[in-house]
């Protein structure tokens, strides 16, 4: 009943697939090393810096604080699974056009951690995105190109709904 | 770092987790949701040889009004307590408090019966639970007991807690037209452990306050009651209780113990503000 090794039976990015995993694999090193997921970064490994933020059962988590068994039967969603489906490219192209980014190292937890806030449908103010984004470092840009890449998008979004 | 290998157990009931616990003792770890935890095996600060996960336990992550009491599960997560009508209105303390707990993707998985039992000496929950009086649900191989906040939390990272035992719930008094709650941190990013904290509870009566509870926390290792505090901010104002403030925090990586003290009068001044407006 407790093993060191365990099947797993998950999906990542829309495919179903089965597998075997070290209980002790965290989600992140999963999507990385087994998986070969590479847009989910690895930072500090303890939670503080956001890097590794991914959707679990559609809800966002740190991709270092989830074992990989504890996926066994849910949904996973990568940074690679948002881009493919198109459903972060309006922030994506914010994110360029403002020079969100420098070096990008946590530009795939702000996207997945931007569109969890912007995915509620309203126009959060700047301060609701500073608060959201709180957990997700960037040693860049200062963070204000990102947050103004949010709002550009949730003003963009709002309008296009109208 | 990377954890160092255990084995893993999801189990199903309150009965096999307590079993499993009985057997192994202090080689097992309980995994709710892991946000303390899995940093610490990561960091190799913990090394269980197995870990038995409990979030396939049915109904422990309940959120009711019973009676005169709110009753949270342990394993409710921080974003559903933050989101819950029945804690907004009938536990309005810790609904100033849960957006404090870590960040969204922390508060996804986090749960609150964790932070009670792991009992760090800065986070929100138990000072929370010891300023509004609660009380935490244990179950063991011997059966069930409760045990009040003011007994549970009894040093760094220790609590009323045996090792074969876990929480199941936390209780507090549901609030009425006279309860005043406070609720105060500063942390260095919004979302990281306090430098210094105040939860605060109390009751309208005649024109003052009484009942006055407030739980500091990040000044030692538990969250700790400023006794001579409370009662001067009951029978007088807000300058003598600040004067009577007799914590003694120590030095830490985040600020010296007299950085601390200062902060704390100030939170006290802040928190006060709070307890003394009506509530809406």
């Amino acid at each position: 009943m407790s093993n060191r090794v365990l099947d797993i039976s998950l999906t990542v990015n829309g495919e179903r697939l089965q597998t075997r995993v070290d209980a002790r694999k965290t989600l992140v090193d999963f999507l990385r090393e087994d998986l070969a997921l590479t847009g989910s970064h690895i930072g500090c490994e303890h939670g503080v810096c956001g890097a590794c933020t991914v959707r679990v059962n559609g809800e966002i988590v740190r991709g270092c604080l989830m074992l990989a068994v504890q996926c066994d039967g849910g949904s996973v969603e990568t940074i690679e699974g948002l881009s493919d489906s198109g459903e972060v490219a309006d922030l994506q192209a914010a994110f360029e056009q403002r020079n969100a980014l420098q070096c990008g190292y946590c530009t795939p937890g702000m996207l997945a951690t931007a569109q969890d806030l912007l995915k509620r449908g309203d126009v959060p103010s700047r301060d609701e995105i500073r608060e959201h984004l709180s957990g997700n470092y960037c040693r860049c840009t200062g963070y204000h190109a990102i947050v103004d890449a949010v709002e550009a998008v949730a003003h963009a979004r709002a309008g296009a709904k109208k | 770092m990377k954890p160092a290998p255990f084995a893993y157990a999801k189990v199903r009931t309150l009965k096999e987790a307590v079993a499993l616990l009985a057997k192994h003792k202090d080689d097992a770890r309980l995994l709710a949701g892991g946000q303390s935890l899995i940093a610490t095996l990561n960091m190799r600060l913990s090394a269980p040889e197995l870990l038995i996960d409990i979030n396939g336990i049915k109904g422990l992550d309940g959120i009711a009004k019973k009676g005169k009491f709110v009753e949270i599960g342990a394993l409710a997560r921080h974003a559903q307590v933050e989101h819950s009508d029945i804690v907004a209105r009938h536990a309005p303390l810790i609904a100033l408090a849960m957006p404090h707990i870590g960040h969204p993707a922390i508060r996804n998985r986090g749960t609150f019966g964790g932070s009670i039992a792991f009992a760090d000496p800065a986070a929100e929950l138990p000072a929370c639970l010891l300023a509004l009086g609660g009380e935490i649900d244990i179950a063991g191989p011997k059966g069930k007991r409760k045990v009040k906040a003011d007994a549970f939390f009894k040093g760094l990272f220790e609590t009323a807690l045996r090792p074969q035992e876990m929480v199941t719930a936390i209780r507090v008094p549901a609030a009425d037209k006279n309860t005043r709650v406070g609720f105060a941190e500063l942390a260095r990013r919004h979302g990281d452990y306090a430098i210094v904290g105040l939860a605060a509870s109390a009751r309208a009566g005649g024109k003052g306050l009484v009942d006055v509870r407030l739980a500091f926390f990040g000044v030692g290792a538990t969250p700790v009651r400023a006794k001579n505090a409370e009662a001067a901010l009951a029978s007088s104002n807000i300058d003598t209780a600040v004067a009577a403030l007799d914590l003694a925090p120590h030095d830490d990586v985040q600020a010296t113990a007299r950085v601390k003290k200062h902060l704390a009068g100030v939170l006290l001044r802040r928190v006060a503000e709070q307890l003394m407006e009506p509530r809406p």
